[in-house]
């Protein structure tokens, strides 16, 4: 119980978590856990199964895209107060991308199996969920668009 | 009467490559004129003998009365044969002309610059000033987008920035290989993960129009009003004088009027489109 | 600029034609290059005239949208009884070609030598009022916004401007809506009005400038009688009746609350963006600077020349031009004719010529695009930001 409380504290603090009631918070609580991760170690890899997603404490993510004969590219940094990973809200729950911390990271581990269950049940809950996670995902597809104009680039090439 | 469409004559004292298509020109008058001064955010029309003017923002010092400093990224065969001068190159100059970005203003306030590109260039000689007089401003932040890690203009300098316990500097790229330990990602998220007090920021934007139409709600969703942030904008120019009508934006000219606006002056410009 | 605000000033006297021949005279004979209309082409045009001889004697011009045929009236013999040509005044004061300076190669650099501005002071004859309203705005761009273009203001300084009123309204021009005319009120030096009934046929000349005077004092002219003073009232008030087109004083604000009005796009649909409107227009003042070496290159010259917002490099900016569609570059020629000239200059841009309106090779109207954008409004959302 002394963890779920703390867990709740560690969630209450954490942006993406604001204003969320305290009902709901204490029921995701019970899904997260504390984990570490030394700078270079991934968080998963494109394909995994996506049975977690992440809220960033402190350090920071890069999400990659693995190219066969060639470095990987990195296509975001996430930093701490915000996510990594929403392959889990969509079957067949597997990422899409590989995570890997660039530097001494801690993550609060939230377990997508448990929350999933506990979503099925709990339209509120999923609800509270959804609110939160769209507008991040329709802040990362307006900068992927942003980027693909290419706003920087000299037109003379 | 001197006529203010003939340049005065400068001499290329100093050349640094920036980057494969921009480079920074330090001038000398060489045709009799005095020290050059100047307000951060002015440009200068700069003439390349035989082949054109184009409007380019000064971005050394204003405290540097050595020489007149300006970065050019080639974007055409202007600019091109401008960022190709030599020491000893000769150039015809008229200036400064225009508007320049609020930093007495700014006293008191948080500052936040947002700026992406060549972008940063303009933006330059507001930095200096900003950390000359450091104990009248709040919290100084500066952002920074490129495209990739090589094309992040004044790097070393952005470094050296970063290295003060009175500044905070953040970089990204919009791609990078696994090699760049930075951010990755548009200039405007480095705004929510900024530390300023929204209440009490200048905020100064210079960077492509996209760009600055992303940045602007960035700004105001951490709470800074349209009011307290500066825009510079682009336009056509050819005498920067607000005779050739080239520059025109509303009601205002842009060589004259701007080219720094307080953005809630032309929010309404802004959004209408041209096509 | 010499004093020319004074309202008319002293006696009005009266020339007959020999009398208006002798002041001509006295201009050219005080080293003046004397500009006024001449016949060309089928047009009134302006250029050197040495005397009434030169005048378009009998010529009429008749005007529409999109339309102009001067024709010559049977032993017609007013001189001014044409309103305006395709010509302003704009052409002498600020020429279509100026050369800014040249600059010559010098070991490494170069030495830039100023454009020479030794001409003769211009004398115009025959400003109508309208234009002399274009002058006046000229007068602001060029020299009373905190920068002095000084080819412009030399020009200017120097120039004697011989106005005639208009007694016969062309047919598309509307200065009463714009307060220009069809009298002049200020801004001259002499001012005429014809008289030209069969009976008789003379000048009444208001003085508008102590040089004016001065030069007018040299003719020995009579004064002009009540009756006569009376007849250039009616005359002048009769032309401004027959002018119809009108310019509501709130036009500025209607249009800039319309930007994305649905009738941008019906004007672009007939707009050629020929660019005509713009050279014709008296106070369109836009240009654009070209780059020259000789051969040899060792001699390079910067010239300022005419330029125009609807051709399509006017608002090119690295990696693209801004206004592609002549839907937004005709926004832009009518907002700032009507509009935000105001605002830039404290006058407005519009002196009521009509010019534009019958040199459009399609006949657009600007004030019935002002009037059809008023009457859209609140059919906003129909259109495109």
């Amino acid at each position: 119980m002394g963890d779920i409380r703390d867990m709740g504290l560690l969630l209450k603090e954490h942006p993406f978590f604001q204003d969320m009631g305290k009902a709901a918070r204490e029921t995701i609580a019970g899904c997260g856990r504390n984990e570490v991760f030394e700078a270079g170690r991934y968080l998963f890899h494109e394909g995994g199964a996506a049975d977690s997603f992440y809220l960033v404490r402190h350090g920071a993510v890069a999400v990659e895209l693995h190219v066969p004969g060639k470095d990987p590219v990195v296509l975001e940094t996430l930093h701490s107060g915000e996510t990594v990973g929403w392959s889990w809200l969509i079957p067949p729950y597997k990422w899409s991308l590989d995570a890997r911390a660039v530097e001494l990271t801690r993550v609060v581990v939230l377990d997508a199996k448990c929350l999933r269950g506990k979503m099925e049940k709990e339209c509120a809950l999923a609800y509270e969920l959804y609110k939160r996670f769209v507008p991040v995902m329709a802040g990362q597809l307006l900068a992927a668009r942003f980027r693909l104009t290419d706003v920087y680039g000299n037109p003379e090439r | 009467m001197r006529d203010p469409m003939t340049p005065s004559l400068y001499r290329v004292d100093k050349v640094v490559r920036e980057l494969p298509d921009t480079a920074t020109l330090g001038l000398v008058p060489s045709g009799g004129d005095g020290p050059f001064s100047f307000r951060p955010g002015q440009f200068n029309m700069l003439y390349r003998f035989g082949m054109g003017e184009v409007p380019i923002s000064i971005s050394g010092d204003t405290l540097d009365r050595s020489r007149v400093v300006h970065t050019i990224r080639a974007v055409g065969s202007v600019s091109r044969a401008l960022t190709e001068l030599a020491p000893g190159d000769e150039v015809g100059l008229r200036g400064p002309f225009g508007s320049s970005w609020p930093v007495d203003e700014a006293a008191g306030h948080d500052v936040v610059i947002v700026t992406g590109g060549i972008g940063l260039a303009p933006l330059r000689p507001a930095i200096y000033h900003v950390l000359s007089n450091r104990g009248r401003y709040g919290r100084f932040v500066i952002l920074y987008g490129a495209r990739t890690p090589n094309d992040i203009l004044f790097r070393s300098e952005l470094e050296s920035w970063r290295s003060r316990f009175d500044v905070d500097v953040l970089v990204t790229v919009d791609s990078a290989g696994r090699e760049w330990g930075g951010n990755v990602g548009v200039v405007t998220r480095l705004v929510d993960r900024a530390g300023f007090d929204p209440l009490h920021t200048v905020a100064l934007v210079c960077g492509p129009e996209v760009m600055m139409r992303f940045a602007i709600p960035a700004l105001n969703g951490r709470g800074v009003p349209n009011g307290r942030i500066h825009v510079s904008m682009e336009r056509n120019m050819k005498c920067a004088i607000g005779l050739c009508g080239h520059c025109q934006y509303g009601s205002y000219f842009v060589c004259k009027d701007g080219p720094v606006f307080p953005f809630a002056r032309i929010a309404t410009l802004f959004a209408v489109r041209e096509a | 600029m010499p004093d020319m605000d004074a309202k008319a000033s002293g006696a009005a006297v009266v020339l007959g034609v020999d009398g208006l021949d002798a002041l001509v005279g006295l201009l050219v004979a005080g080293g003046y290059r004397t500009i006024g209309p001449r016949v060309e082409e089928g047009a009134v045009v302006y250029g050197p005239v040495r005397g009434v001889a030169d005048l378009p004697a009998g010529y009429v011009d008749e005007q529409a949208p999109g339309s102009y045929h001067l024709t010559r009236k049977k032993d017609g013999k007013a001189l001014f009884d044409w309103t305006v040509g395709p010509h302003s005044w704009k052409r002498y004061l600020y020429p279509p070609e100026q050369l800014l300076f040249r600059a010559e190669r010098r070991g490494g650099g170069f030495s830039v030598l100023p454009a020479a501005e030794e001409e003769s002071p211009l004398a115009f004859i025959g400003v109508r009022p309208c234009e002399l309203a274009a002058i006046a705005v000229h007068d602001r761009v060029f020299s009373g916004s905190g920068v002095v273009d000084p080819g412009y203001a030399g020009r200017r300084d120097g120039a004697f401007l011989v106005a005639v009123n208009c007694t016969r309204a062309g047919g598309t021009c509307f200065c009463p809506a714009t307060g220009t005319g069809p009298r002049a009120r200020t801004g001259f030096d002499l001012a005429l009005t014809e008289i030209e009934d069969g009976k008789r046929h003379l000048f009444v000349v208001e003085t508008g400038s102590e040089r004016g005077a001065a030069l007018l004092a040299g003719l020995k002219a009579p004064p002009a009688d009540g009756a006569l003073l009376a007849t250039v009232t009616r005359l002048t008030r009769k032309a401004a009746k027959a002018m119809v087109r009108d310019v509501p004083k709130d036009t500025p604000q209607v249009l800039k609350r319309n930007l994305d009005s649905p009738r941008w796009d019906d004007v672009a649909a007939r707009c050629l963006g020929c660019a005509n409107c713009t050279l014709v227009c008296p106070t369109c003042f836009c240009a654009t600077v070209e780059d020259t070496t000789d051969l040899s290159g060792g001699v390079a010259e910067r010239w300022r020349r005419w330029d125009s917002c609807f051709t399509s490099d006017f608002s090119y900016i690295h990696g693209g031009v801004i206004r592609r569609e002549i839907r937004s570059r005709y926004r832009q020629w009518l907002t700032h004719k009507l509009a935000t000239w105001s605002d830039q200059f404290g006058v407005g841009g519009c002196t009521g010529c009509g010019r534009c309106i019958t040199w459009c090779p399609v006949g657009i109207d600007i004030t019935e695009e002002a009037r059809a954008i008023r009457a859209g409004e609140g059919r906003a959302g129909e259109g495109r930001r």
